[in-house]
């Protein structure tokens, strides 16, 4: 992947920090996260709970409750504005317009006691200021754009009947209505059947060609990041561990984490009876209300050194690996493996 | 990992443990939640020494309250009688204090009534169901439809006016309240999943609502119970202040309240410091019931 | 379609119904969650159930445990017709046949430790257990999920959702069951995490001898760890084989659909596959009987081209 070094990013994450007041103490929930995103692409985000991967873009969205949420440092630069110095106002207008979002669950999402055409009416009104039967037209296009047969007579329908997959195409419409610059999906198709899901993917690919907006796509199923992405980011405990071109992340991983992610998926070649045992991560995900001053990962993981105890590598170039091949770690993981290999 | 040994996960159940050395559910837990809510605190600081001064009575009070002492009637607050006296010179402090006994004695007492009473009958109709249900439902609904007063004054009527009466009366109009709220809330904690788990490891029915069920839904009745206490006060003294609760010459704050009304003007100390008195407990109550109720919510924790 | 050694469970025509309320003047019916299902399981082997929410794979795993009875149908366990026998019966045969739940979360009560809870299969089925004995026991069972024995006397909630899942696990395996029903066991749980319990999973089924019905949305999983899968569509099986078969080589349309849907961990093959997915999707046929099309390999007949 070549960076294009002169044209601005698209989405510039600087040092972002977000954490939670609890009872049982400050949850760190995202700690020290810095990434860029350029126009048109598309960034899958894996992670699993408590990795901050969700966390993190409803912070810069000005989404988390605060308190107890509290940003703790850092810029969200979205077109050269730091939406975190943003008045909840000019955020507002932000949200739902030049970045739109798909969230897990639309069941929740969607407001049972508004139809569907009044829900997507309401950002073009916000956001473009539309008149209502200018709006209405556009509603009716954008349920078209998510291929939902008869959009007209639709309009007017509840969310209750529209099945799953309707309703989280009804959600993108939404998402999309005010011709995004960024879509952000959080597990968008987590809560789907799988069939439903590719059906959803299927949708947003589509419409990435049409529309060309870049996308943040966030999940913790490493096959649906592996054919959408262009560029895959592996967050654990509230960091960035690797991040680089998708064929590099999944053909060259650098850290132990991703390995380890990579490896647990069952492998299902040869016959029943030869299959090995799964290779499993040990332990338990971190507490996050007692970070640990090194790498977050060391403790689950084999080849992790003194130093990665002590000390939090920071993201940096892999070494021999594809350029814009980030990875945090003190440990060279082909090394290893290479030396594992010759046991 | 092997499996035949404890192992690394161990080193992560040890971490969240150590930093968190009690964990959120444990009655220190929730001490910590109640104190930081200041109204609960007022409210319970308040319901601790009305229920001290109510059990300590007969050290605390300056006088016999049934004495009489024809130096006092209608005297005004002095430092011989803080609270003054009444119509026949009996102390009103000493009165008051007493009269706290039949206040807290009949909210306590008609409440404990109407749980003992309310929690089985909601228990059963809640996780037998069926036509159970429906007839305890319909039984509750026919309570509910009876009038707490016409209630009070049949039961005075057959068993004659006394404070003992007053409970009963007090206690068996909240049993309602109790019948549905246990039955509301075993409906909702026998839908989750850890109910269907002991029912999958052979639980008899009367355990899983015993062992089950039940612990899990004390915190709704407690706070449901701390609030009607206030409301078993009111009704206690409104019954009083009707001749249908506690008897002459016994105090009862509800009852100085009925006599108080026709001095209205020449000693109104008689009636304000009975009616500070149950505004102090019901208000009391209300707020620990509150408090209660948000350091008990499970939403609030982490 | 009978395994070869005598099966440990043999469902047969197994229907679960919902009735429906009628509206006024219409006609009452029913909703048909499970229509006419029949399997065997062998032991020691695992059964894969899956299929898309609505399928009625919960709604089987449910039944054959009498948790929520079939309306129609029988469930012989080692014999024994679990659907005709009394309560109390029921409830002792629940030492031999285990259910572990989707979420660990909502399946341990919260106000009870959770050496109680394991400890709960004892005191329901041995009575005559002294407490050291049952302690002892407890502990064992902990050690052999890879729990510390020292976190008996804990909550629930100071564990992470791997640890709750291996103290349900311990649960179950408790009283020595020959029969667990596992519905969506790893569903709730981090990547990271989901392997363990399944190698748990498995390394008990080879020392104890258990059998699974594994139930799972998680198509690869069940390839990986499942002899052979049942594929549900809309309350009834239309395909069961012995699972590789199953997966190189599926009959019937909607099988192929749901297969061809499973993203792969692999950007090339993912790609690929994208751009291969065909968004029209087949018509939707009733299935007929099953028919066995190749030794073991059962589909449902009218939808064979």
């Amino acid at each position: 992947m070549s960076e294009p070094l002169l044209a601005e990013p698209l989405l510039d994450v600087r040092d972002l920090r977000v954490t939670f007041d609890t009872e049982g103490g400050t949850v760190h929930a995202v700690n020290g996260v810095s990434y860029t995103l350029r126009e048109g692409e598309t960034l899958g985000i894996v992670g699993e709970s408590g990795s901050g991967k969700s966390v993190h873009v409803l912070a810069m969205l000005g989404l988390i409750p605060r308190p107890p949420g509290r940003i703790a440092g850092g810029q969200v630069l979205f077109r050269g504005r730091d939406l975190l110095a943003l008045p909840e106002r000019q955020l507002r207008k932000v949200r739902g317009g030049e970045i739109g979002f798909v969230f897990q669950d639309p069941m929740s999402s969607l407001n049972p006691g508004m139809t569907v055409a009044q829900q997507i009416v309401e950002p073009l009104r916000i956001h473009l200021g539309l008149g209502s039967r200018a709006a209405r037209a556009r509603a009716r296009e954008l349920l078209d754009l998510v291929r939902i047969p008869n959009a007209a007579q639709r309009l007017d329908q509840y969310p209750h009947e529209f099945s799953g997959g309707q309703r989280q195409r009804v959600m993108i419409a939404i998402g999309l209505a005010c011709r995004p610059k960024l879509l952000i999906a959080d597990e968008a198709t987590t809560a789907l059947d799988v069939t439903v899901q590719a059906e959803i993917i299927a949708l947003v690919q589509e419409l990435k060609r049409e529309l060309g907006m870049a996308i943040i796509w966030i999940t913790h199923d490493l096959g649906v990041v592996a054919g959408i992405s262009d560029t895959v980011q592996v967050m654990y405990a509230g960091r960035i561990l690797e991040r680089g071109p998708v064929d590099d992340i999944f053909g060259d991983p650098r850290n132990a984490y991703t390995l380890g992610l990579l490896r647990s998926l069952p492998d299902l070649s040869g016959g029943r009876a030869g299959r090995r045992r799964l290779h499993q991560i040990d332990g338990s995900p971190p507490d996050m209300r007692r970070p640990l001053p090194g790498d977050p990962f060391a403790p689950r993981n084999a080849y992790a050194t003194a130093r990665c105890r002590a000390e939090m590598p920071p993201l940096v170039q892999a070494a021999g690996a594809a350029p814009g091949h980030l990875v945090a770690a003190w440990y060279d993981l082909p090394a290893r493996l290479a030396e594992e290999g010759a046991r | 990992m092997s499996t035949g040994a404890p192992l690394t996960e161990a080193a992560g159940v040890a971490a969240p443990a150590a930093a968190t050395p009690r964990e959120p559910g444990s009655l220190s837990a929730f001490w910590r939640r109640l104190r930081a809510r200041r109204s609960a605190v007022i409210g319970l600081a308040i319901v601790v020494a009305l229920v001290a001064i109510a059990a300590l009575a007969d050290v605390v009070a300056p006088y016999d309250p049934t004495a009489t002492d024809w130096g006092a009637v209608r005297a005004a607050p002095s430092l011989a009688h803080p609270f003054g006296g009444d119509e026949v010179g009996r102390d009103v402090l000493s009165r008051i204090i007493y009269g706290a006994r039949a206040s807290l004695g009949a909210g306590l007492v008609s409440v404990a009534l109407a749980v003992a009473l309310g929690l089985p009958i909601g228990l059963l109709a809640g996780y037998a169901g069926g036509w159970v249900d429906a007839v305890i439902m319909r039984l509750t609904d026919a309570l509910l439809a009876i009038p707490f007063l016409i209630l009070a004054i049949a039961l005075a009527a057959f068993l004659g006016p006394s404070l003992t009466n007053a409970m009963l009366a007090i206690g068996l109009s909240a049993t309602s309240t109790f019948v549905r709220l246990t039955r509301a809330q075993v409906r909702a904690v026998a839908a989750e999943e850890f109910v269907e788990a002991a029912r999958a490891v052979g639980n008899p029915p009367w355990r899983i609502a015993l062992v089950h069920i039940l612990p899990n839904i004390v915190p709704a009745i407690l706070v449901q119970a701390t609030l009607t206490i206030a409301a078993a006060i009111i009704a206690e003294a409104s019954l009083s202040f009707l001749g249908l609760g506690q008897q002459p010459p016994e105090p009862s704050w509800g009852a100085m309240l009925t006599v108080a009304k026709n001095f209205m003007d020449q000693a109104p100390w008689m009636a304000i410091w009975p009616g500070v008195s149950i505004f102090l407990a019901v208000l009391a109550f209300n707020l620990l019931g509150d408090g209660l109720r948000d350091a008990l919510d499970p939403r609030q924790r982490t | 379609m009978s395994a070869s050694a005598a099966p440990i469970l043999s469902v047969r025509n197994l229907s679960k119904a919902y009735p429906l309320r009628a509206w006024w003047g219409g006609k009452a019916s029913v909703f048909r969650a499970v229509h006419d299902v029949s399997f065997d399981i062998a032991p020691g082997e695992t059964l894969g159930l899956v299929g898309e929410s609505g399928s009625g794979k919960s709604t089987i795993g449910r039944a054959v445990t009498m948790l929520n009875p079939p309306t129609a149908g029988t469930v012989a366990f080692e014999g024994t017709d679990l659907a005709t026998l009394p309560p109390r019966a029921m409830r002792r045969m629940r030492g031999r046949i285990q259910t572990v739940f989707q979420d660990p979360y909502a399946a341990l009560n919260p106000r009870m430790s959770v050496g109680a809870y394991v400890a709960e299969a004892f005191r329901l089925h041995r009575p005559g257990m002294g407490a050291g004995e049952r302690r002892a026991a407890v502990e064992h069972l902990f050690e052999r999920v890879g729990l510390d024995p020292a976190f008996l006397g804990r909550f629930p909630h100071q564990f992470s959702g791997g640890q709750r899942q291996r103290i349900c696990i311990a649960r179950a395996i408790a009283l020595r069951p020959s029969f667990i029903v596992a519905d969506e066991p790893i569903a709730a749980l981090d990547v990271s995490i989901q392997a363990q319990v399944v190698n748990l999973l498995q390394d008990l089924q080879s020392e104890l001898g258990l059998s699974y019905l594994f139930i799972s949305h998680d198509l690869r999983m069940v390839r990986y760890l499942c002899h052979r899968v049942a594929v549900l569509w809309r309350g009834r099986i239309v395909e069961l084989a012995e699972s590789d078969k199953l997966y190189e080589d599926p009959r019937h349309p909607y099988t192929q659909r749901l297969l061809s849907a499973v993203p792969l961990p692999d950007p090339v093959a993912e790609r690929a596959r994208l751009a291969a997915a065909d968004p029209h999707l087949p018509p939707d046929v009733q299935p007929g009987d099953l028919v066995e099309v190749a030794p073991g390999h059962w589909v449902a007949g009218r939808a064979i081209a």
